[in-house]
Formats: C-alpha cells, sequence, structure tokens
C-alpha cells in the first residue's frame, strides 16, 4: 500500500468558521505554520448566518458589566454551564470586540462614534431586574458575515494557509501516551487522504443540526469534529441540549424571526384557536423560545396539529396589513412565499419548532484544551488537541444559550485557543513527533469499505431515517416511551449506516463520497444525543421530559459523558466555583 | 459538462445560509449543468440570497436570464 502524503504544520485548524478563524490568527501572528482546513469556501461558513449581535458588557448605552452579564449567562444556563468559564468569557468580552472593531468590523454606531448596542432576550441589567442590559453588538442583521470577512481578511495578511474543499476524516494519536498529532483529511478535488501533522489540533467543526428534520442549519452543519472525536475514543457532553427556534418553516427548516410575533403574529392549531392563551396567559406568543415550543409540540402531540399529517402548527399575520408585513417584516414575505408556497398577506405561514443550536459537544476547558476522564481526573488535558465554537462544550451555555453569547463564545474561546496552541507549541521539541505506521489507516479504510462495497443502502435513504427518527423521538419534549424506542431506532439507523454503498466510485471530486463520510458524523452525534437524552431523567433548559418536569439538582447538576464505545454513559460534576468570584447558587429560572 | 464538474457546481452550492442550500438544491435538479451559475456562487451568502429573493438587482447584465431562472424556481 501506497504512504499517504504528509504535511507538517505547527498548528492544524479544521474548520474556518468565527472560532477557527479566530484562532488561526492568534497562532499566524505568533509566527506559527498554521494550515486551516475547510469542507467550503471560509466566508461560506454558517457563522455567516448569525443575524442577532455580540454580547458584550460595553456599558456604551446602559450602565452594564461582566459580573450582570456572567449572572445572566448562568441563569439562561438552567445551572449547567461551568461558572470558571462563563466567568472567563464575560471577562474577556470587551476586549476581543474591541479587538474585532481594530480589525475593522463595522459595528454600527451611536453618534458619539462609539459601538451602538441593543438589548436581547434573557440579558438584564442588575441581576435579572426587569431594566433590559444593552449589550449587543451588531452589524445591521449581518454580523456573521461581517464577522467570517474580517477574520479572513486579517488571516490572508498574517500567512495562513487555507486548505479550502478539503474534509477532514479521522484524528491521529499516539498510542503511547494518547497524544494528538493532527489528521488524516480528503482533498475533494483528487479525493486522495493526506496527513495533516500539527503540535496542536484544533477543531471548529461548528454544530450537527443536520441530525434533526427540522433544522435551521446549513447542509454543511454535520458535526464533523464530533464524530472524529468519537471515532477516536473521546467522549461527547452534554448532547441531549439541542435548543429549539419555534418558527421554523414547515418542510424547510428556514428561520422566520420572533420579530413577527413581535409585531403582532400569532400562532393557531387546527381549530383556528390562539392556543398560546392557555399555555402563557400573559406573554402568550411571546413567550420564551423553550415555552412556545413546546406548546407547540403538545398541540401537535394531542392531535390538534395542522394540514394533512397534523404535525403542524400556523403563524397568522396576515391580519397586519401588507403595509406592516413589506415593511417592518422585511423578507419574511420572500421566505413564506419561497419556503411554503404561502403569501402571509393572504395565508398563515405552517411552522414547527426547528433546531437551531448545539449547547454539548466535544469537552474543553476555557483554554480550549479538550478533556477526558482519565485514572483519577474526570479531566485530564488530551495533550495535542483543542475545541472551540459551537462543536465544544466549555460549558459556557449549559443546558441552554442567550442569544449574542454565541458569537462572543467564537471570539474568546477562538482566541484563548489560539493563545493556549502558541504555548504549547513552544514547549515541545522543534522536530515533529514520528508518524505511527498506522497513521490515516481508520481513515483509508473508510474509503476503501466504501469503494469495495457493491451494493447496500443508500445514503440519502439513511440520513433522512435518522432525520425523521431524532425529529419524532428526540425531539422539544421528550416523552419516555419515544426516547426508548427511539434509543433503538438509532442503533437500526447506526447499523444501516455501516452498510452504506455509492454507486459511483471516482474519486476526482465526488460529492457522494463526502456526503457517505459526512453520515458517519450523523450517525455518532445523533446517537450520543438520544442515548443521552434518554438517561437524563429530568427537565433543565432545553431538555423537557413529559415524565419529569422539574429540573432535578440533587441528582442531574452535572454533565452527561457519551461514549463511542457501547454508547456507554459517565457524568461529572459542573463547575460551581467561578474564577474570582462567589458562585451564583440555583434558583428556579423565571422570567 | 462531466459528472466531476457536475459535482463540483454541486459542492459550490454548499452555503452558509440554509435558505441559499434549498434554493440550489431545488435549481440543480431542474437545472444540473448550469455552468453559468459558477458565476453567481462567487457572490458571498447575504448578497446572493438578496439577489434571489428579488430585493436586489445588483448583478452583472448578462447574468440576467439565470437570476430569473432562479427567482422563479
Amino acid at each position: 500500500m501506497s504512504e499517504l502524503a504528509v504535511r507538517r504544520f505547527d498548528a492544524v485548524v479544521v474548520g474556518a468558521g468565527g472560532s477557527g478563524m479566530r484562532a488561526a490568527l492568534e497562532l499566524a501572528r505568533a509566527n506559527l505554520k498554521v494550515a486551516v482546513l475547510t469542507k467550503v469556501f471560509p466566508t461560506r461558513s454558517h457563522t455567516v448566518a448569525a443575524q442577532g449581535g455580540i454580547a458584550a458588557p460595553l456599558a456604551n448605552s446602559t450602565e452594564d458589566n461582566w459580573h450582570w452579564h456572567m449572572y445572566d449567562t448562568v441563569k439562561g444556563s438552567d445551572y449547567l454551564g461551568d461558572q470558571d468559564a462563563i466567568e472567563y468569557m464575560c471577562r474577556r468580552a470587551n476586549e476581543v470586540v474591541i479587538e474585532l472593531e481594530h480589525m475593522g468590523m463595522p459595528f454600527d454606531r451611536l453618534e458619539n462614534g462609539k459601538i451602538y448596542q441593543r438589548p436581547f432576550g434573557g440579558h438584564t441589567q442588575d441581576y435579572g431586574s426587569a431594566k433590559m442590559a444593552m449589550r449587543a453588538c451588531a452589524v445591521a442583521d449581518r454580523t456573521g458575515h461581517a464577522m467570517l470577512h474580517t477574520l479572513y481578511q486579517q488571516n490572508v495578511r498574517a500567512n495562513t494557509q487555507f486548505f479550502v474543499e478539503w474534509m477532514a476524516l479521522d484524528l491521529i494519536r499516539d498510542s503511547q501516551d494518547g497524544a494528538v498529532i493532527g489528521v488524516a483529511a480528503l482533498e475533494m478535488e483528487t479525493g486522495e487522504v493526506s496527513i495533516f501533522q500539527g503540535k496542536a489540533t484544533l477543531f471548529a467543526t461548528g454544530g450537527a443540526g443536520r441530525i434533526y428534520a427540522a433544522s435551521t442549519n446549513a447542509f454543511i452543519n454535520t458535526g464533523d469534529g464530533l464524530g472524529m472525536a468519537a471515532r477516536a475514543g473521546l467522549p461527547l457532553q452534554d448532547m441531549e441540549f439541542w435548543q429549539f427556534h419555534p418558527t421554523g418553516v414547515y418542510g424547510a427548516g428556514v428561520l422566520i424571526t420572533e420579530g413577527v410575533r413581535g409585531e403582532g403574529g400569532y400562532l393557531l392549531n387546527k381549530d383556528g384557536e390562539r392556543f398560546m392563551e392557555r399555555y402563557a396567559p400573559n406573554a402568550k406568543d411571546l413567550a420564551s423560545r423553550d415555552v412556545v415550543s413546546r406548546a407547540m409540540t403538545t398541540e401537535i402531540k394531542e392531535g390538534r396539529g395542522c394540514g394533512p399529517e397534523a404535525d403542524h402548527v400556523l403563524l397568522k399575520l396576515d391580519h397586519l396589513g401588507p403595509e406592516v408585513i413589506n415593511h417592518r417584516l422585511p423578507g419574511i414575505r420572500e421566505i413564506a412565499i419561497k419556503f411554503a408556497n404561502t403569501d402571509p398577506i393572504r395565508e398563515s405561514i405552517p411552522v414547527v419548532p426547528t433546531v437551531h443550536y448545539q449547547m454539548g459537544g466535544v469537552p474543553a476547558n476555557y483554554l480550549g484544551q479538550v478533556v477526558a476522564p482519565e485514572g483519577a481526573s474526570q479531566e485530564a488535558i488530551v495533550p495535542g488537541l483543542y475545541a472551540a465554537g459551537e462543536c465544544s462544550c466549555v460549558s459556557v451555555h449549559g443546558a441552554n444559550r442567550l442569544g449574542t453569547n454565541s458569537l462572543l463564545d467564537l471570539l474568546v474561546f477562538g482566541k484563548s485557543s489560539g493563545e493556549q496552541m502558541a504555548k504549547d507549541i513552544r514547549t515541545l521539541p522543534r522536530p515533529h513527533r514520528n508518524l505511527p505506521k498506522d497513521a490515516g489507516e481508520p481513515s483509508r479504510a473508510r474509503l476503501a469499505r466504501l469503494d469495495a462495497a457493491g451494493g447496500g443502502e443508500r445514503v440519502a435513504d439513511v440520513a433522512i431515517e435518522l432525520r425523521r427518527t431524532m425529529q419524532a423521538h428526540c425531539g422539544v419534549f421528550r416523552f419516555p416511551e419515544d426516547l426508548a424506542a427511539g434509543v433503538e431506532k438509532m442503533k437500526q439507523v447506526a447499523a444501516r449506516a455501516g452498510r452504506v454503498a455509492i454507486e459511483d466510485k471516482s474519486k476526482m471530486f465526488n460529492t457522494a463520497r463526502v456526503e457517505a463520510l459526512e453520515l458517519d458524523n450523523l450517525v455518532e452525534t445523533a446517537l450520543a444525543t438520544i442515548v443521552s437524552a434518554e438517561a437524563r431523567k429530568e427537565s433543565r433548559g432545553a431538555q423537557a421530559r413529559a415524565d419529569f418536569p422539574d429540573r432535578d439538582d440533587k441528582n442531574w447538576m452535572r454533565h452527561t459523558l457519551w461514549y463511542k464505545d457501547g454508547g456507554r454513559l459517565a457524568y461529572k460534576p459542573v463547575h460551581l466555583k467561578p474564577m474570582t468570584v462567589a458562585s451564583f447558587e440555583p434558583k428556579v429560572r423565571t422570567y | 459538462m462531466d459528472r466531476a464538474a457536475r459535482d463540483r457546481l454541486k459542492w459550490k452550492c454548499r452555503r452558509g445560509l440554509l435558505e441559499l442550500d434549498l434554493v440550489l438544491e431545488r435549481y440543480l435538479r431542474q437545472y444540473p449543468e448550469d455552468a453559468e451559475l459558477a458565476e453567481l456562487l462567487d457572490l458571498p451568502d447575504n448578497d446572493l440570497w438578496d439577489i434571489v429573493s428579488g430585493r436586489s438587482d445588483r448583478f452583472d447584465g448578462n447574468l440576467r436570464d439565470i437570476v430569473t431562472r432562479l427567482r422563479a424556481n
């Protein structure tokens, strides 16, 4: 068998969204040789879809400070977030936003020239008072877009080497000490596998929202980092926690902003009843995301859904009139016409709760170092491996993320990972380690199986079954019998995924091959999610169980760790002690 | 267009915005070999979505036909 080509760098970064590019910039500016691998052109990463803004307590418009921001984040996480990591993030927020401003990010501004800040759900003044904090820094409704472009330009200037249309396949670890020494990756153009060896490797591969049938995530979000970590024997943390957005277009997933309900739009069941009046008599359709999503799911579950399958509800806004729809809600009409074949000026839009954000991921500390139980330690550092952004679980979002904290997470932990990687690289001997003899073999074996399979399951069929199973059995509101049956079904889906075959075996730019490889990552993510959800016998943040409706701090104030090996679960404590301040004690979460 | 060229085009339709993923997937099913599409795909996601959804007309005049097809799709 021919040897695989080896490319050596100081640092290998997998993923070119916000966190990957922020980390790469830190490394390249430290004069290290950095490779960034990405499936799509960097500015087409899913970070581009982030509209809301970046949270930072700059106090440009209202009084604010990092401790208030920390309180909101801890409470928002439903007390599952690690308070040391949350303190770290909130204390570095102003710094990373101002840095981005200096890099040329065209933030919206106040008349005095300072960055304009707007209020956002869950962000308050004075530890949860009724007064909202103005904390979100934005570039109109294109914050993610502006951030990606700014970071990309800075990276080009700093000589980061981008490998575009390369898909990382598997981690390479040294069996002597478990250290990660790089990844095997597929160059899509040629179909060849190469080894990218690094003294430090960062996963910044984003979320895996494509495991659900109803998802706001782009097609690229297949959890590649999660799959690689799981196959390398590392645990995935808190995967049961997925944030749902109440109003995704039925059948498409595209988001209809909360602003529609803010302008007076409301939800109807098949009887034409405005059902939110029953679930939230005061806030009604403007109750928080999880409350509205649960109410919608209950309506559907109890047979009051709309359409021939009774599987969605309707968002009514025609009573607002064309004036309001066209001028106050730009883009909504186009989305409804394009994706629901419905003109909201005349008809209601079919919607369902739609998966939006993954709170769990590869366990990491606030320096980006990946940690896993080993011997007596619950959080031993995995040498050479780092993770940041949506693919990681630091855990600052705990059981539920606040809006605008995700872009902040990308910047803070992208930067801290880059700093820590640079520091660690300098302590290592100058030459790279010797590669293990079998480096890249697991990836080559996966491809060889696909090449040899004469017939078998179709990738698209298995992926559809996976998404349907997750949607039906592990959605926004979780029922014990559905979860138990779902675990078994997902095991069958996983078995089918092991038998997929592709018709065209060509190597050169074969997207069927890539999609088959992505399916492996979806399978690991979906299994981790449903097994973890079935085992957690409580409701907390985004996990809402019909049989255990309350939070149970006595038994469940702990992080879940799922291992691919036998689908085993382990648990570890939440970091309740912050770095310098007193803990925020768990309270009932009300808004 | 050979298979690899079709796949290259298909992959360029993998975007950061789900809106574009969906529209382009639908478009490729109907026109799997439209080489003109490649030129539009170099645009940033938000600019391309504004064009496809009809909110912007900022595109090269010789791409009018394909934009019309995309909008109708």
